[in-house]
């Protein structure tokens, strides 16, 4: 079965997309490349040869489709301690065996290692990773070059850097520490600011941009030298006759020691575990909800890193952050990883003088930014909500990481886990007796559904048997998951079962979990009974001001209204627009049986794992008949005619040419769409509001900003709504 | 013409709270398939002795039943196996506890002992009452095995005579023989064409063994045919569990050397963990 996606046409025809979200992404990649690598003490060219490699050698051989390689966060403090430890030659070597161990793990189908770790453990680590990147950049970033022995002494001289801050004197370090917390500034609030032309360019870029035009204007307007003192400005970056010859050797004395080979592991255990975890999330975020091969992409991951290690860049890993943006800007195949890579070195070839314009803080900037993002209080709240002793497992592996080092720190947080189960379930035998039993058993019914039936228990230690199993249904079935017979299920399981919950929903299939509610009878583990609790709703008597108001509104329009929020988001799953994007709930809802208008706020997160962005917004979905065409209809503006540029198509309207300038409509079947925009509906659109109108099989999704409405808004919405449905139903 | 008939059917009996159920469940198989009963005693012969096992089997002698006290002393199970050689018996009936000690797996408890070596058709009972719990739904094993076919041909044999309503053959299909790993949506068509074509192979073969039973066996009952890619001998136990059968018959373990029992596979892995009433057909 080929479908229009996967065949030669579909690749040529989308190639356009890709370039641009290619281009995109290399925006990203170069100052988070440059950033990465001196803040492993690498030199700054290190991250963006990383990326080059990466991105020409993963498109070209990886199995994955959208997503982005190169140097990712979680290394950083790996790198650093090698560095230290053995020499940057010697790292390379490091970081060369490292490459060929991830194609063996590749080879031996071993790429689901990161299977075995149970989730909250990883987040701990993720956790620290992210505390040690912030910890270290943050006195960097402003202007207070400090050396300490360990992540945790470099947190502790936070409120010293803050205090050395207020206190200085040389105007250089002042401008230094404006840079950096203008940049810290640009990073934290862009993602708030729903602008579409501000979002075509990323945030690093911006700060970018920023600071070569603050450097520009100093040096040609002003005739001044740029104030930022210079130790905080990028050192040389050289150019590509300079990369080229400077290749450096990698050194391999160093093979026979231990602290060698414990570089070797631990940049081979966070690499993997950095990708596994991205391949993972962004295959969530495929428009067209395809499996990435895992073990394909470790082994061109495992490549990538050794061509990488001795052109003298860093680890190769799949990073989350690009991988999310490329899917935002419509990358579709790895084609747009192969852009990212080639705009890269046009990048080198053309700026590279430029790039030393670009103060250090500012970079640091985004570095403290990505850093605060892995351990923000967020994660740390969420991983409250599903348990207490999640917490402890979170808070072993966070400290262990940071005082002790990297594989220390997941090595205790596998015991913490280990531990917590056992004091849980009061029962080490249950464990210890079973481990070894094949207890997921998987039969087809007469009906063609599927029945797992897992036996024992099923925790991080044997979850790749259910995995295993779940791998092989194809995502449309339906499955009847049976844990009746299973004495414990842990929170890393119930949370894998959840994805995958979604995947098959999304693919058009069902995974319906049973027998839970006996174990939680048993009261045996709390965490699986977390996950089945329904939505914790605010209390309705605890109204807002809009709350109360809208309730008024829904007076008006006969609708009822409804605060609470709910899951049930089904109706929204086929429009394009939610593609790539998850909804979490919607709330404050105004409907009712007889109107086919549907009025509601909507929470939905942008992306995964740290790149996540959570956008609240208010919609308006309208049921219509099934005879509308598919259609996406926008107020025409320079980026739609960019959009046409890179692909995607504006269908006329004969004899509307005013319309059609001033709208840019888009859809697959352009005649039926032709025959829907009669000359009424024209006018109707002509002669009212702009909004974003979305129309798929389950009806029209109207919405004007991304963000919560006022209650006038609302008002113009409804009644929009409504005399936009009369018409359509006319037609 | 059907061969296959339990003439004698034997029990070993201590005195312990499971007595009179034990006997009372073994008594019945017997009225039902019109066997003679022969209850073993690991001891000397003593008149109190043979009272309470007369107490408990008057009601049934009344139905007439044919049974017969034999009393040996020494090591149980050499007095249970070789007495079952001596009086031929057919099915030799094993009360079980439902779990046993962790531990007692690698020192080999009495129970388990007697079924690796016995020569004779064996049925597990796990749950042995005083009153009759019916057989409803059979279990069946469908490997690939010369001793397939007569286990089938028994297990509808016990079906019959029980009255259960249903039988379920289950083909155990190793996952080694799929030769497709599933990596992405490509592999996983291809292991799934694979797998429907061994679906299909194993039902044909099933229904061949299926084909040679007589219907006067076959005619009440309610005959499923469940392929199953899984571990054998492990995933027929977890499936006769979940689908909540009376009675799992399994063929009887070839050879057994020790590396068997330490990783544990085919009727090893059901003697650890009951799922229910198990026949060993011999």
């Amino acid at each position: 079965m080929k479908t229009k996606e996967t065949s030669f046409v579909g690749f040529i025809k989308a190639l356009p997309k890709n370039l641009f979200s290619g281009l995109v992404v290399s925006l990203i990649a170069l100052p988070l490349g440059l950033g990465l690598a001196m803040a492993s003490e690498a030199p700054p060219i290190a991250g963006v040869i990383t990326a080059i490699v990466g991105g020409i050698i993963v498109s070209v051989l990886g199995g994955s489709f959208v997503t982005i390689s190169g140097p990712g966060n979680g290394l950083v403090g790996v790198v650093l301690v090698a560095i230290t430890t053995l020499g940057l030659t010697a790292t390379y070597a490091a970081i060369i065996c490292s490459g060929v161990i991830l194609v063996i793990l590749g080879f031996l189908r071993l790429g689901k290692l990161a299977d075995y770790f149970p989730s909250s453990a990883i987040q701990g680590m993720l956790a620290a990773i992210g505390l040690i990147i912030l910890g270290k950049q943050f006195h960097i970033m402003l202007g207070n070059k400090i050396v300490r022995n360990s992540g945790i002494d470099y947190l502790l001289e936070i409120p010293n850097t803050l205090i050395t801050v207020i206190n200085y004197q040389d105007k250089g370090l002042i401008y230094a520490a404006v840079a950096g917390l203008i940049s810290l500034a640009i990073m934290v609030f862009y993602s708030k600011v729903r602008n579409k032309y501000l979002q075509l360019i990323p945030a690093p870029m911006w700060i970018v941009i920023v600071s070569v035009g603050f450097s520009y204007y100093y040096e040609l307007i002003l005739q001044a030298p740029n104030p930022i003192s210079k130790d905080y400005m990028i050192p040389g970056i050289p150019n590509l006759q300079e990369i080229i010859t400077d290749i450096p050797t990698p050194n391999f004395d160093m093979v026979g020691s231990l602290s060698f080979w414990s570089s070797v592991i631990a940049l081979t255990l966070i690499a993997s575990i950095e990708s596994l975890l991205s391949i993972k999330a962004v295959d969530k975020l495929d428009v067209f909800r395809r499996r990435s091969n895992v073990n394909k992409d470790i082994k061109a991951l495992g490549l990538a890193t050794v061509v990488s290690g001795f052109l003298g860049g860093l680890n190769v890993v799949t990073v989350i952050a690009r991988s999310s943006v490329n899917v935002n800007n419509g990358g579709s195949n790895r084609s747009s990883n192969l852009f990212h890579a080639l705009f890269l070195v046009v990048f080198i070839v053309l700026f590279s003088s430029e790039l030393t314009r670009i103060p250090l803080t500012a970079l640091m900037a985004i570095l403290v930014y990505t850093g605060y993002k892995l351990a923000s209080p967020d994660v740390v709240r969420r991983i409250l909500t599903i348990g207490k002793e999640q917490l402890i497992i979170f808070f072993a592996t966070l400290f262990v990481t940071l005082k002790v080092g990297l594989i220390s720190g997941i090595v205790a947080g596998l015991i913490a886990t280990f531990i917590i189960h056992i004091v849980i379930t009061r029962n080490l035998s249950l464990f210890i007796k079973n481990i070894l039993k094949p207890n997921v058993l998987m039969f087809k019914e007469e009906n063609g559904s599927y029945f797992i039936s897992v036996k024992h228990f099923c925790s991080f230690l044997n979850f790749n048997l259910l995995k295993n199993k779940l791998e092989a249904i194809p995502e449309q079935n339906d499955v009847i998951l049976d844990f009746s017979l299973c004495g414990f299920v842990d929170h890393s399981v119930m949370e894998s079962v959840h994805d995958y919950q979604e995947l098959f929903t999304k693919k058009g299939g069902n995974i319906g979990v049973i027998g839970l509610d006996v174990l939680g009878a048993k009261s045996k583990h709390p965490f699986a009974l977390r996950r089945l609790l329904p939505l914790q709703n605010i209390i309705p008597n605890n109204k807002t001001k809009r709350q109360k108001n809208l309730g008024l509104v829904a007076n008006d329009f006969e609708l009822s209204f409804d605060p609470l929020k709910s899951k049930d988001s089904v109706f929204l799953e086929n429009f394009i627009y939610f593609k790539t994007k998850k909804v979490e709930h919607v709330f404050n809802q105004l409907s009712a049986k007889n109107s086919p208008c549907r009025l509601f706020d909507i929470t939905f997160s942008e992306g995964e794992f740290i790149a996540k962005e959570v956008v609240r917004s208010t919609m308006l979905c309208i049921k219509t008949p099934s005879s509308v065409p598919a259609f996406t209809l926008d107020r025409e503006g320079l980026l739609e005619r960019f959009y046409a540029l890179a692909g995607y198509k504006d269908i006329d309207i004969k004899n509307h040419a005013d319309f059609s300038k001033r709208f840019y409509l888009r859809g697959e079947n352009a005649r039926d769409i032709r025959t829907l925009f009669t000359d009424e509906l024209v006018l109707f659109f002509e002669s009212n509001a702009y909004y974003h109108i979305e129309s798929s099989n389950d009806g029209l999704l109207v919405f004007s900003k991304e963000r919560i409405a006022s209650i006038k808004e609302i008002k113009a919405l409804l009644d929009f709504g409504v005399r936009l449905n009369k018409i359509i139903n006319n037609v | 013409m059907n061969t296959i008939a339990f003439k004698t059917i034997g029990i070993g009996v201590t005195f312990s709270p499971n007595l009179e159920a034990n006997i009372n469940e073994a008594a019945r198989l017997a009225l039902c398939f019109s066997s003679k009963l022969i209850l073993i005693h690991v001891g000397e012969a003593s008149e109190k002795k043979s009272n309470t096992f007369l107490k408990f089997l008057s009601p049934f002698e009344d139905k007439g039943l044919k049974f017969e006290l034999f009393f040996k002393s020494g090591d149980p199970v050499d007095v249970i196996l070789t007495s079952t050689e001596e009086k031929k018996v057919d099915l030799l009936i094993i009360g079980a506890l439902k779990k046993e000690n962790f531990f007692k797996y690698y020192l080999g408890s009495i129970a388990r002992k007697i079924t690796r070596q016995a020569s004779c058709s064996v049925l597990l009972l796990i749950n042995p009452s005083i009153e009759r719990v019916p057989c409803k739904h059979i279990v069946v094993n469908g490997l690939k095995d010369p001793k397939t076919k007569e286990t089938v041909n028994t297990a509808f044999f016990v079906g019959h005579h029980l009255g259960a309503d249903k039988i379920t053959v289950v083909e155990e299909i190793d996952q080694d023989e799929v030769s497709v790993k599933v990596d992405d949506d490509k592999s996983l068509r291809k292991s799934n064409i694979i797998k429907e074509r061994l679906r299909l192979r194993e039902e044909a073969r099933v229904k061949k063994v299926l084909d040679t039973i007589p219907e006067k066996l076959t005619k009440d009952l309610a005959i499923k045919s469940q392929p199953i890619f899984g571990k054998r001998g492990y995933s027929i136990g977890h499936y006769a569990q979940v689908a909540r059968a009376d009675l799992l018959v399994m063929n009887a373990p070839s050879k057994m050397t020790f590396w068997d029992r330490l990783f544990p596979h085919d009727i090893e892995h059901i003697l650890t963990e009951l799922p229910t009433d198990v026949l060993i057909v011999q």
